[in-house]
């Protein structure tokens, strides 16, 4: 299992009624999904609904009683299929990924799903990563939503709020056959908060009591005549079904007055940061009083065409807040006052910026405007304060790029290519996703594209070398999530002669150190420790190699070369492996605590730089990079440039060493070995040596001091 | 209704605890009957990049909880936590410091970001223009270096933080609340109370501050050094004595007093009195006399007081067992430059005899210096000391050395600030093997520029900056040409 323990949260997923949960936002979907009486879950990690995934994986306990199923799936792709399970039977069944990317992987069966509707209530939950902290293309997945008619839920940020919105959810889908999606921006999965909790519910069907009973109905399999069926059936039933319950149930909530001649119409989601701008233009209070109607959509797909009417009815302009493009919400609104033949005007991105993240400024900024155009007596003065000069240049701060961790076994893996740059010149390098694409940025500036996860390969495959092969990397995570497959098989299919080098570090490291097919722990509960050069074997690669000590700089170097210079055809494949450092570190810091504790020898290794054989190039550190390889003043008095310096959080991991030594760089680097509960033998030994040395030292700073200044 | 929300946000680099302590400051709200919320944005930042925690509390009154928000609007923080100097000044970019609420409390230490590290030379950015921006754009500033607060207490810097806020007075909490908040979390309480302690009294201004260091006198110990210091004193401008001293002290060090002698004597030879050239002149002659052979790095990697240094590096505890390896990479360049010149030389001119002995140095290797068979070896390689005016290495760099003297001497009298900067070129020639190479062709081309352009001494100056900053030494020569034309 994931080497990071979820114990507590996984005993707070036991509390009942009337018990208070206290924890982030995507810890109380995870609570609501079992109050909900959830059958099975899938979903596959990444930021910001990792949490979900793992505490799911460590519950295996608590499902079983409850006799839900979950599985922590192949892929996004693998996860939408599941939901088939809902298809014939009514089991509630809920799957959960990092959006749009991994939305963009489950769109085949998110497709196939939304065709034939569901009968029991499913819903996907989706990190919707956008904005600041953001680390994918920013796009919305409002467009899924209406490109397949699933509904999309973007509820207020209040926990109490999301855990109700998870169960009225479930009723959505069955009340109109067809699965909705429930989105979460970043920090209201990371938001803090407490709700009353509700017992768990056993699902009404399990899994296995609806495999004992096959039902089946030849019109919910997408295929002709049924596929036209379904796309009648949509407009005919479902879509009005939804409009119905959402209406009846009232999942969209007002604020303020209910009459005004303005109003403001928001994304759920964003409802916080509104009444925030709204605060600071004197137009509402802490607790949502605003002086002005507030129409908040927590579904935001699709818009309920009564209810747009009457909030606009009487009004002469409504500001739509909406993040994203493009403005589905505003566009669509627009055609709503059109056809309730209202001459209410839509007010949106002509005043809001068109892409970005709506910040707490860029509402009110934006609100402002608005207020000056429609409502000057609630506007604020036209230039609030004279703002100041900037205290500080942007140039004044560094940037911090995000980079690979101390003691990382991907960083030896980089400084490796950089060395073979040296020599052969620049490649063309298909990066993938994953902690290795941090290889783009300083100090390695390693790698042209990136097309997806477990990509790698694929977006190398258009160049068939003359001389020159391409490399593509890859991680252990995307290898199984599709690159055996996408890459590797397509090499092979396609008579490729590029490299692969496919990091192994044990874990789907990036997205929080979860197990995968290849990692290397033991688990209850998954199949692990299945190798991935049997398997790139075993679709047909002939050149593969393992390097299973990525640190020895020297030999990650001479792989690299001989795959990129050798005589032989074909697709090559290296595996570099060595176990991620963060995970490393988690998993053996505590087995060393407990052996120095009985008295077992235990020996800490850590490097250091001698400051005065440095002479302050640093062309180590654009080697290499580690965090906890830095600088730090001269202690010379004659130098000026800073020295490299290595700090005590160093791991010892030795990249800096082999590095220095591959590069032939200096012979400042050294490493010191610490030994702990040393033996009799130990002790012995360094007394001698100490003896001995001492005496020779001494001798030798006498000499040195007859010649002092 | 005067306002009653309080928000707090808090800067940092991933691993920095900046959860930890978020958490905390919301249990500390809970605890007093307050709605506190936390968020935050890891995503990426996670790995060494910068992150934000973002708190909000506001005092429960009714049944009504208050609408909070996930992020902080500029102008609108009360507190600013910035657990480094730079995430400090990244908080006043941002806006998050206005004069009229915010107290801003920073650790003033350093954690460099790679491109301050990776520079070739010095890449650090400015602490004085982020502090002065923080005293004058914050409320309150409070700002000291609680990473060596942290360190001293054996704690984490989130719990100097920590108590940092409670001293502060931002937070209408009392002390001991801040303490509750740390006791349940449960984690390392003793130690996160100590660094608790440290910062609270760090934010009162009862932390003693360190004494900044007065520069070393200039005192002698032995009658070699009495007579290097009249020289000194009779021969340069006050402005030159202290890097002479250092300079004669580090080549009485590295080779001999004759060598110091020569040394005093390459000074005195420059007809000008300039103080900055003179100055100059005597650091970087010091540090290209002083250049760093086999037997120089063997002399300094045995000292006693070096592994006392690394000893004290590593925290190894007293009478702790340390083991040191060195990674050294000696070439057949380094062993031909310790050898007799002409040998060295010759072996180096014929391929056939180079080419077999490269094989012999081709791989790097571990050097245990802590064993007595390579502490011997290391000890008489640094016993090669007097022998070392043989060496082929020095008659390479008395000869680069002359030639540059003599560059300097020729400016001195007509310019001295081109003769200063001139002096300076001597900073282009760093490191071992490659590196090494690297430099010492930088430093040619420069001069080589120098001889044909005629170029003063800020011409100077910019291409040799621009040498510098080219990290690989791989197209400079373009660049060199176009910096040193465009005066």
């Amino acid at each position: 299992m994931a080497e990071r323990s979820f114990k507590a949260e996984v005993e707070q997923l036991r509390i009942g009624a009337g018990e208070v949960f206290h924890g982030e936002g995507i810890l109380a979907v995870t609570k609501a999904l079992l109050q909900s009486g959830v059958a099975y879950v899938g979903g596959y990690q990444g930021s910001p609904i990792s949490h979900l995934i793992d505490v799911f994986a460590d519950a295996s306990e608590l499902m079983a009683e409850l006799g839900t199923h979950f599985e922590s799936s192949a892929s996004e792709a693998a996860a939408a299929a599941m939901l088939a399970a809902s298809v014939n039977y009514p089991l509630r069944g809920a799957v959960a990924w990092k959006s749009v990317v991994g939305t963009n992987v489950a769109s085949d069966a998110l497709s196939n799903i939304a065709s034939g509707g569901v009968t029991g209530g499913t819903l996907v939950i989706l990190g919707e990563d956008y904005g600041e902290g953001s680390s994918i293309m920013q796009e919305r997945t409002h467009a899924f939503a209406m490109k397949s008619q699933m509904w999309l839920l973007d509820p207020r940020p209040n926990l109490a709020h999301i855990v109700d919105m998870v169960e009225r959810g479930f009723e959505l889908s069955e009340a109109s056959n067809t699965p909705v999606m429930l989105e979460l921006r970043v920090r209201s999965c990371h938001m803090t908060g407490s709700f009353v909790a509700r017992d768990n519910r056993r699902p009404s069907m399990t899994v296995a009591e609806a495999a004992e009973s096959p039902m089946r109905d030849v019109d919910r399999i997408v295929l002709p005549p049924a596929n036209f069926l379904h796309e009648v059936e949509k407009i005919e039933k479902r879509w009005p079904a939804a409009i119905e319950f959402v209406r009846t149930v009232r999942l969209n909530e007002h604020f303020g007055p209910a009459e005004g001649e303005i109003g403001i119409i928001v994304q759920g989601g964003l409802f916080n940061t509104l009444n925030r701008a709204l605060e600071l233009l004197d137009l509402s209070d802490a607790f949502a009083n605003a002086r002005l109607p507030v129409y908040v959509l927590n579904v935001t797909y699709p818009l309920v065409p009564v209810e747009v009417r009457d909030f606009c009815a009487g009004k002469r302009a409504v500001l739509v807040v909406e993040e994203g493009q493009p403005e589905f919400i505003e566009h669509e609104l627009n055609t709503l006052v059109s056809r309730a033949g209202l001459d209410t005007r839509i007010v949106g991105k002509d005043v809001l910026p068109r892409a970005g993240e709506y910040t707490g400024a860029v509402i009110r900024d934006g609100l402002a405007d608005f207020l000056r155009a429609w409502a000057p007596e609630h506007a604020p003065p036209e230039t609030p304060v004279s703002t100041p000069a900037p205290a500080l240049s942007a140039s004044a701060v560094p940037q911090r790029p995000a980079g690979f961790c101390t003691g990382c076994p991907e960083r030896p893996i980089f400084s490796a290519m950089k060395l073979v740059q040296k020599e052969l010149g620049a490649f063309h390098v298909s990066a993938d996703i994953g902690c290795h694409l941090f290889s783009i940025l300083p100090p390695f500036h390693i790698g042209n594209t990136t097309m997806g996860y477990g990509l790698g390969t694929a977006g190398a495959s258009a160049f068939k070398p003359r001389g020159k092969r391409a490399i593509a990397i890859m991680g252990d995570g995307g290898f199984w999530h599709n690159g055996l497959t996408s890459g590797i098989g397509n090499a092979v299919f396609n008579q490729d002669d590029n490299l692969t080098i496919i990091i192994d570090n044990g874990y789907s490291a990036a997205t929080g150190g979860q197990d995968i097919p290849s990692s290397k722990a033991e688990n209850a509960n998954r199949r692990t420790n299945n190798p991935i050069e049997k398997a790139v074997r075993g679709v047909g690669v002939g050149w593969a190699k393992t390097i299973r000590r990525t640190y020895d700089v020297a030999a990650m170097r001479d792989a690299i070369r001989e795959a990129v210079t050798s005589s032989e055809k074909g697709p090559k494949v290296i595996v570099a492996q060595s176990e991620c450092q963060l995970n490393r570190q988690r998993r053996i810091k505590p087995q060393i605590a407990k052996a120095i504790k009985s008295g077992r020898r235990v020996v800490r290794e850590r490097f250091g730089v001698d400051p005065d054989t440095c002479t302050g190039d640093h062309a180590c550190i654009r080697l290499s990079g580690c965090p906890s390889l830095t600088i730090k003043p001269n202690p010379d008095p004659l130098r000026e440039h800073p020295v490299a310096h290595v700090e005590n959080s160093c791991v010892g991991c030795g990249v800096c060493g082999e590095v220095s030594h591959a590069a032939v760089l200096c012979p400042s680097f050294y490493k010191a070995a610490i030994v702990i509960n040393p033996t009799w033998k130990d002790r012995m030994g360094d007394r001698l040596r100490g003896w001995a040395i001492g005496r020779l030292q001494r001798w030798a700073d006498r000499r040195r001091q007859a010649r002092a200044f | 209704m005067p306002r009653q929300r309080i928000t707090i946000a808090i800067l940092g680099l991933g691993g920095q605890g900046g959860g930890v302590l978020a958490d905390w400051i919301v249990q500390l709200g809970e605890n007093a009957d307050y709605v506190a919320q936390g968020t935050s944005v890891p995503g990426t930042a996670q790995r060494t990049g910068t992150t934000v925690y973002y708190v909000e509390m506001m005092p429960q009154e009714g049944p009504v909880d208050p609408v909070l928000a996930l992020m902080p609007v500029p102008g609108d923080v009360d507190i600013v936590i910035a657990a480094e100097l730079m995430e400090a000044g990244r908080a006043i970019l941002r806006g998050f410091v206005t004069g009229d609420r915010t107290t801003l409390i920073a650790s003033t230490h350093r954690i460099y970001a790679i491109a301050e590290k990776s520079a070739p030379g010095d890449g650090r950015a400015s602490e004085r223009r982020v502090l002065e921006a923080a005293r004058e754009r914050a409320q309150h500033f409070i700002g000291f270096d609680m990473d060596a607060v942290s360190e001293r207490t054996a704690s984490v810097i989130s719990s100097v933080l920590f108590g940092a806020l409670a001293g502060s007075g931002a937070l209408p909490f009392a002390r001991t609340a801040f303490e509750a908040a740390i006791r349940a979390g449960g984690k390392a309480v003793e130690a996160n109370l100590a660094g608790f302690e440290a910062g609270f009294a760090g934010a009162q201004g009862r932390l003693a501050e360190k004494e900044p260091s007065a520069p070393e006198a200039l005192r002698t110990e032995g009658a070699a050094g009495r007579a290097l210091l009249a020289r000194i004193r009779t021969d340069l401008p006050d402005a030159a004595h202290v890097f002479a001293v250092e300079g004669a002290r580090r080549l009485l060090d590295y080779q001999d007093e004759a060598y110091a002698r020569h040394y005093l004597d390459r000074l005195a030879a420059i007809s000008s009195r300039d103080g900055e050239l003179l100055r100059e002149t005597a650091r970087h002659l010091a540090l290209w006399m002083a250049y760093e052979d086999t037997i120089r790095v063997a002399d300094l990697k045995i000292r006693a007081s070096r592994l006392e240094r690394v000893r004290a590096d590593v925290k190894a505890a007293p009478g702790q067992i340390v083991r040191v390896t060195e990674y050294m990479h000696p070439r057949l360049e380094e062993i031909c430059d310790t050898l007799p010149a002409a040998l060295g030389r010759s072996i180096l001119a014929s391929p056939r005899l180079s080419g077999q002995l490269h094989r012999f140095f081709a791989k790097g290797r571990h050097v245990e210096t802590t064993s007595l068979r390579w502490f011997l070896l290391l000890s008489l390689l640094a016993g090669f000391r007097r022998w070392r005016r043989g060496t082929l290495r020095y008659a390479d760099e008395q000869a680069r050395i002359d030639a540059w003297l003599g560059l300097i001497r020729d400016a001195a009298t007509r310019d001295p600030a081109l003769a200063t900067e001139l002096a300076k070129c001597q900073q282009l020639i760093k490191g071992y093997g490659d590196t090494f190479a690297r430099g010492l062709a930088k430093y040619d081309r420069v001069i080589a520029q120098y001889r044909d352009g005629k170029l003063d001494a800020a011409q100077l100056r910019r291409l040799r900056e621009a040498a510098l900053a080219d990290e690989e030494g791989g197209a400079p020569e373009a660049t060199i040409a176009r910096v040193g034309g465009s005066a």
